[in-house]
This record gives structure tokens, sequence and C-alpha cells, in this order.
């Protein structure tokens, strides 16, 4: 993947090879300018890769665009002032011709995943960030696809919040087994919410580790305290260090 | 504490809000122009007076030339009575009800604002969803608004008259010709304010153009729609009365500017052109009150 800047092309990405597999939570971390949301963007063909193959469930990520096969969670919540929760969440069933009680439906459904039961029909504005952004995913699921995408959702959010969502989130997970590619510059979180860590590092953007997380199925935060949470964190720093090190 | 003391303060309290809110100023503000307005009524009009009867002085000059029949400059209490006379006195069917020639002048410039308010947003619609048009057809839009309109009324009166049509739409064509422009210039930038992300989002669901139009572009320029409303229907009245100038026409607030030209009815005229003045306003309060309605509905925090 190159980016033609006004200096000459620069290499966002090279040499990354990922293969995410069904039901997984992937974690793509790394220091900003490393190139994970463009990858992310990649997958969601909002962006072309100059080089290189994807596949997106045996598709292209265009032909899995076009099918709608994924949804996508913004750094920022994105909802649309105008509409309330749930006309937000019934906005992609709208799109792509759902009827209308299958709208009504799914949208409740959805609002009542993410715990906004009682918030219908607030506006935007009147909701917390982290409500907004717990919205948002109940939209990008709204239309129940295989595959979620998310960049850095929770970035802009205090560590109580985000400490709350990221709990939620890997319920959610738990219940809807959707494959997860989440993009992150937090560690706690990446350990906390993945079966996989990449590592990324950047100029050029490139994987430098992978790691496996087998925390238990059923984790509380306190789990943030143990000997094996620890470790894994500590060797998710390590990579970050060394991808890193030629610019401290 | 001494009651004394107290009241004193709570008229401190009272005079600092006078001064803070908008009351003091705006009051201020009238007083200085009544002001003004009344000293350059004896400036203008003392002259004439004094030569046509040299022996009046003093406090008489002052007095005769904010009551002269057709002076340079009619003081406000005239003007104030010429618009009594005409608005409230006059029988609204009566040529000589200035009700009567707003109306003439209103209904044009309505039907000219709505005929420039659709194309405005046509022309719009057309250039964001047609990159080339902003380069290609934007600088026509520009020039259009360069000539002066008071070349070009009598040429469209002209040649519209010379096609039988007469009355209203000439007027009002003038008016669109206008009025498109505000609204053009805010679509463009109304139709492009969604941000990238919540246009990424639409490109995620697959969706098309016109979902892309109805669902993100049009609400999200609904607050440019209704600051250019503002400016369109203002200017739809001036084209209005402009288009009612260079045919001598019989009735509108532009006709009776033109009467009372001819004939030094300077009070007539500046009745007419606050009548005109206070209808703009109306009509941009009118716009106000709709946008707020509208955005109210659509959710927007009060």
């Amino acid at each position: 993947m190159t980016f033609e800047a006004a200096d000459g092309p620069v290499f966002a990405l090279s040499n990354v090879s990922l293969r995410v597999a069904e039901g997984e939570f992937v974690s793509l971390i790394g220091p900003s300018g490393c190139g994970k949301t463009t990858l992310l963007r990649i997958i969601a063909d909002l962006e072309k890769p100059s080089a290189g193959t994807i596949t997106v469930n045996g598709l292209t990520p265009e032909e899995a665009r076009l099918k709608r096969q994924y949804g996508y969670v913004f750094q920022a919540p994105a909802l649309y002032p105008w509409r309330t929760v749930e006309r937000n969440i019934r906005l992609p069933l709208e799109i792509m011709g759902f009827s209308r009680d299958e709208r009504k439906v799914r949208a409740a459904r959805n609002i009542e995943l993410v715990n906004l039961k009682g918030f219908e029909k607030k506006y935007p504005w009147q909701l917390s960030g982290g409500m907004q952004q717990r919205a948002s995913i109940a939209r990008a699921l709204s239309f129940d696809p295989k595959l979620l995408l998310m960049d850095e959702p929770f970035g802009a959010l205090d560590e109580i919040v985000r400490d709350g969502l990221n709990l939620q989130l890997l319920k959610l997970w738990h219940e809807t087994k959707k494959t997860v590619v989440f993009v992150t510059h937090s560690i706690p979180e990446a350990v906390f919410l993945s079966t996989r860590i990449i590592v990324m590092s950047p100029r050029p953007g490139r994987i430098i580790d992978v790691i496996d997380c087998d925390l238990p199925g059923s984790r509380s935060l306190d789990i943030r305290e143990t000997p094996e949470f620890l470790s894994i964190a500590h060797r998710v720093r390590q990579g970050l260090r060394a991808g890193h090190s030629y610019d401290i | 504490m001494t009651s004394e003391a107290a009241i004193a303060r709570e008229a401190r309290h009272s005079l600092a809000r006078f001064w803070h809110g908008s009351t003091g100023p705006v009051l201020i503000i009238i007083a200085a122009i009544l002001l003004i307005w009344y000293a350059a009524a004896v400036w203008l009009n003392a002259p004439m007076i004094r030569s046509a009867a040299p022996e009046i002085a003093g406090a008489d000059l002052i007095r005769a030339s904010w009551q002269a029949d057709r002076p340079l400059l009619p003081a406000p209490h005239q003007v104030l009575a010429e618009l009594w006379r005409t608005v409230i006195e006059t029988t609204i069917t009566s040529k000589r009800s200035l009700v009567y020639h707003s109306w003439i002048t209103v209904s044009s410039a309505l039907v000219g604002f709505a005929i420039g308010a659709l194309l405005g947003i046509l022309l719009a619609v057309a250039i964001v969803h047609v990159r080339s048009l902003e380069k290609s057809l934007l600088p026509w839009i520009i020039a259009s608004q360069t000539v002066p309109i008071l070349a070009v009324a009598p040429i469209i009166i002209v040649a519209l008259g010379s096609l039988g049509l007469v009355g209203l739409l000439p007027k009002s064509i003038i008016s669109a010709y206008l009025c498109f422009f505000p609204v053009t210039i805010g679509m463009v930038k109304g139709l492009t304010s969604p941000d990238p992300m919540q246009l990424d989002l639409m490109r995620t669901y697959n969706a098309g153009h016109w979902q892309t139009f109805w669902k993100l572009r049009w609400p999200s320029s609904v607050p440019f729609l209704f600051a250019s409303f503002k400016v369109a229907i203002a200017i739809a009245l001036v084209g209005a009365i402009v288009g009612e100038l260079p045919t001598g026409a019989q009735a509108g607030l532009g006709a009776r500017l033109l009467a009372g030209s001819y004939y030094g009815q300077t009070i007539q005229i500046w009745a007419a052109l606050f009548a005109a003045a206070a209808l703009a306003a109306l009509m941009v309060a009118l716009v106000g009150v709709s946008e707020r309605f509208t955005l109210r509905r659509m959710g927007a925090q009060p």
C-alpha cells in the first residue's frame, strides 16, 4: 500500500500478511502512523491497496462491501444528529431495503444488545460519549454482518467508561459470535479483548509480532492483575518498543 | 446593612442589567438615529424654506423645516403620519392604500422567491453531483450577479412584454434572477458539509447516490438552506420593486416610489421605503420562525 504524498510516495504498509479466522477477535495495535487504521480501511474497501491481495470471506474487499458483509465502527460515533438513536440504528436497514417490521424488530434487538433500552427516542446530543459509541456499535450490528471492523472505537473516551465498554463488548462478542478486527493503541484493551494481537510499527507500516492470547472465556476486569495477563501485556510492550527503537 | 444601601444596590443592579441586556443599547441607537434624522431634516430643508420666506428664523425655522409639504428630507413624524394614513386609515382595496401596493409587490416577490429557491437548489444539486460543473457552470452563475440588475430589468420586462407576458410574472423573474444565487452558493456548501466519516459510513452500507443524497446530504444542508433563504427572500423583494420601476407600473411599492419622485412627494417615497423595509424584516423573520420549527423537529439542541 503506497500513498502519493506531496514529496513522493509514502509506503504506508509493506509486507503485511495476516489471516483472520472466523469467530476470532483480532486486535491491531501500534503507535500512530503504523498503518493499522489504513489496514482496516483496506479491508473495508475504503482505501485501495497499490499492491497485494486481500480476501474478506472469500471475496475481494470491494465485493464484500457491495454485499454488505461487514459493519464498521469509526473512531467517532458518526451518528446523524437529526435522527434519534433508534432511527440511527435503522439507517443501514433502510438503505439495505429491510421491511418496515423487520427494521423495527432488529432495531429493538440491537438496542437491547448494547443496553440502550429507554433511550430510543433520544437524539445523539442527549447521550454521553460512551452511549453514543454504543449506539454506533448497535448500528453496525443491526444488519447482522459476519465481520465487525472497529477503528479505535473507545479512543476518545475516558478510562472508566472505556473499561465498562470493554466488558460489554466482550460479552457482546460471546453472544453474537462475530469475527472482530479491532484497532487500538491501548495495550490493556488489546490484551483484555483479543484472541490474537498483531503488533505493528511505523514507516513503513509492518507487523512486528503476532501474539496469541488465550485468556479464559469469561473474564472480569480483575484479570488484568493476573500474571498471565501481565506477561502478554509485557510482550506487546516489548514488540512496540522494538518497532519504535530508532526514533525514541 | 441599612435599607437605603440595599435600595441603592438594587438600583445599581437593575441599571447594570439595563446596560448589559439588549434594551439599553437598542434604545440608544434608536434615539441617536432620530436625533441625527431631525438634525439632518433641518439642515436640508431650512435653506429651501428661507429662500421662499426669508423672514422665518430661529425656532420657527426649525419647526417649519419639520413640517414642510414637500421637504427634501421629511421628518420622522411626517413619515409615520403618512404610514398611518395610508396603512390604517385607507381601505386596503383603495389605490391609495399602502397595504394594497405592498401586496402587489410581495406577491410577485414570493412567486419569484419560489422560482429562485427551486432553481438555486437544483443548480446546487447538479454542481455537487457533477464535479465538472463547479468549474464550468459556477463562474457563469457568479458572473450573472455582477450584471447590474437595473440594467437587466428593463430588458427582461420589455422582452417578456413583447411575448404578451405582463404583470406579476416578469417581476417575479427578476426576483428569481437575484435570489437563486445565494441559494445555490449556500446549498453547494450545505450539500458538501457532511464530514468524511459520515460519507464513509454510507459507503460501507453500499448506499446509492440518491440514498446518500436523501439520507445524508439533504438533511445536513437544511441549516444552510434556511440561512440562504433569509438572504434570498429579502433580495426577492428588492427584485420585485426594481421590476416595477422601468415600465412605470400602475401598482406596487416600486410604482409608489416612482410616482412619488415624479410629483416630488418625498413623504410618500419615504413611507414606501419604510413599508418595504418592514416587509423585508417581516419575511426574514417568518423564514427564521420556520427555520427554528424545522430544526427543532430535526432534533436540534434548543
